[in-house]
């Protein structure tokens, strides 16, 4: 490296411009943080029972299988527009029957396919975390995933 | 080994490796998980068995990290600890939290943010660990020599243990947990990690070259300066889709496209510094370590995740089986590799004992190499159908998972090689011998020199 560039200067330009960093990104989070709250997830209130929904969904680390919105793990499928793929994102008591239906069904036992968990879930919990992907779904992620299959 | 309290890395090493192993044993469970999906599934279902392995991975990482710190701090500042008693007791919560936590996921009580799953008194026995640390070294530090490799240490440890503050965070808006999870998680290993890790190659470099002091410290200020400048504006390439505004598609695409310059210049920066060198250093597996880990992190963490960082690619790639081919070869070259590195040049003499054992240590880094690029391999053309099938074409998700079951296989087969590696180099730091096997032969005279 040129002679012009010593130790100090280095040093000096690391700081500087990591606080420059710094400060542009939170202001573009602080900005981030409003889009979110009022455009981007505003399609659909988020009541209690979408809370709780998330909860429910936190509690059996579905996180650890799926992905939501393409973020988790890659051994079961996308389930941010699950309830676009089902054909109930408009409609919760449907989407809430299906996604029970499912759900009781598991662990399915066929031989050499991926198993899902049976979990302990009450009615109250399953009709929350229905919501809980049905509020997910209608969030304005710019388009992604490309198509229903997630 | 100049200071006596340079010992208590000894124990944070020896309790990373043991979590080492937990976490690849996990890893080939869940890779033979892929391949026959009925294993354990109704007694320790997969999302179980992924936390214990992904969990696993983090802390050890970090006790590895700690371990580095208390080891190369002393000899920087010159001057001993400022105590030893409280680098036990954090180690000691540290641990007990661990497996505490690897308990509870195993009786199914955990959170379900990823990685962070920890339950809350655990993440209380982090925080409190955390500020332990930072009080303990700090002290050292402020009381003695001040280096450029203690000063970017100092700033990135400290700037991981604040972030760990976003770990309570969890807003009830998934758009904003989402945002929020990734002040943890991407600030952590493409910022403040990379400090921590450009500090340790630095001083490895100093220790295993011999190149001028003044020479390292100018590299790296220059590789953590293009670390912060691009990772944390790169933070924007996980912002595409999860509900933040679409202007991040251009600052992520452009930013992450820069974090592949520290990676570069970490190799770069490794390379000439061995070819600057005038010190035949005894430790060669020490030296592999080190440039390997440059090498694989460039690849891995740098080629990799350029190779899916752009917005109009990461459309159609999010989510699939290439980002874990980036995620296993990216943590294994920056952070694996690295902290196996300082694990190999400080266990001897920890231990008091020459660097022997380099022959089975050094196989062991081939191995683990060898098997995780073949992983990574394996990995990315499976995505590259998944994407294609899935994305594109828009076909059914465990149909297109049935068409992937031979990468599976080959998957576990690279893993299977990557597990006898690391319970190699255990072995080879662990068990000690009284000699070396080999004897040593005549020194050949290098020409030039």
């Amino acid at each position: 490296m040129a002679e012009i560039l010593t130790k100090t200067r280095a040093r000096n330009i690391f700081y500087g411009g990591s606080i420059f960093f710094v400060v542009v990104f939170i202001a573009l989070t602080a900005q981030s943080h409003r889009h979110i709250v009022k455009t981007s997830t505003a399609g659909m209130p988020l009541t209690e029972q979408v809370a709780l929904g998330k909860h429910v969904w936190e509690k059996n680390s579905c996180i650890n299988c799926h992905t939501l919105h393409g973020e988790g793990a890659y051994f079961a499928p996308e389930i941010g527009n699950v309830m676009t793929r089902w054909g109930v994102a408009d409609d919760p008591e449907t989407a809430y029957e299906i996604l029970d239906g499912w759900m009781q069904a598991q662990p399915s036992g066929i031989e050499g396919r991926r198993q899902m968990p049976h979990f302990e879930i009450t009615e109250e919990e399953m009709r929350a975390l229905s919501e809980f992907l049905r509020w997910a779904d209608q969030t304005d992620t710019q388009g992604w995933p490309p198509n229903d299959a997630g | 080994m100049k200071y006596q309290s340079q010992s208590v890395a000894k124990a944070y090493f020896y309790c990373a490796m043991a979590l080492f192993g937990i976490q690849v044993l996990g890893g080939l469970l869940a890779g033979w998980i892929y391949v026959s999906p009925n294993t354990l599934s109704e007694i320790v279902p997969f999302n179980v068995i992924r936390m214990i392995h992904t969990n696993a991975l983090i802390v050890w990482l970090l006790l590895g990290f700690f371990g580095a710190a208390y080891f190369l701090v002393p000899e920087e500042s010159e001057r001993e600890l400022f105590s030893v008693k409280l680098a036990y007791l954090q180690l000691i919560i540290l641990m007990v939290g661990t497996l505490g936590a690897v308990g509870s996921y195993l009786v199914g009580i955990h959170g379900g943010r990823e990685f962070l799953e920890q339950p809350l008194w655990v993440k209380f026995g982090i925080l409190v660990a955390a500020v332990i640390f930072l009080f303990n070294i700090s002290m050292t530090v402020l009381a003695g020599r001040k280096t450029a490799i203690t000063n970017v240490l100092l700033m990135g440890l400290w700037l991981l243990c604040l972030l760990w503050v976003f770990a309570f965070i969890n807003p009830e808006n998934l758009s904003l947990d989402k945002m929020y999870w990734w002040m943890v998680v991407h600030l952590w290993v493409e910022a403040t990690w990379e400090l921590v890790m450009a500090a340790i190659l630095g001083y490895l470099m100093l220790k295993l070259t011999g190149v001028d002091r003044e020479v390292v410290e100018k590299w790296l200020y220059v590789i953590v300066a293009t670390a912060l400048f691009s990772g944390i504006l790169g933070t924007g390439h996980h912002f595409y889709w999860i509900g933040t505004p679409g202007y991040w598609q251009w600052i992520g695409s452009i930013f992450s496209t820069f974090e592949v310059i520290p990676f570069f210049l970490m190799m770069s920066f490794a390379f000439v510094m061995v070819w600057k060198g005038r010190k035949n250093h005894p430790n060669k597996a020490a030296l592999l370590w080190s440039l390997g880990s440059s090498t694989v992190a460039f690849f891995g963490a740098g080629v990799w995740g350029f190779l899916h960082t752009l917005h109009g690619v990461n459309f159609y790639s999010h989510g699939t089986q290439i980002t874990a081919a980036h995620g296993h070869l990216a943590f294994y070259g920056a952070y694996v590799a690295l902290n196996l590195a300082v694990f190999t040049y400080a266990m001897p003499m920890l231990r008091g004992r020459d660097p022997y054992n380099q022959v089975l240590n050094m196989a062991s880094f081939w191995l683990m190499t060898g098997g995780m690029t073949f992983m990574t391999f394996v990995l990315t053309f499976a995505g590259t159908i998944q994407t294609h099938m899935q994305r594109v074409l828009g076909e059914n998700y465990m149909e297109v998972q049935d068409s992937l079951s031979l990468f599976y296989l080959m998957r576990f087969g690279a893993g299977a090689a990557v597990v006898i590696g690391a319970l190699l180099f255990i072995y080879s730091l662990v068990v000690a011998r009284k000699r070396e096997v080999i004897q040593p032969g005549p020194a050949q005279a290098v020409a030039g020199e």
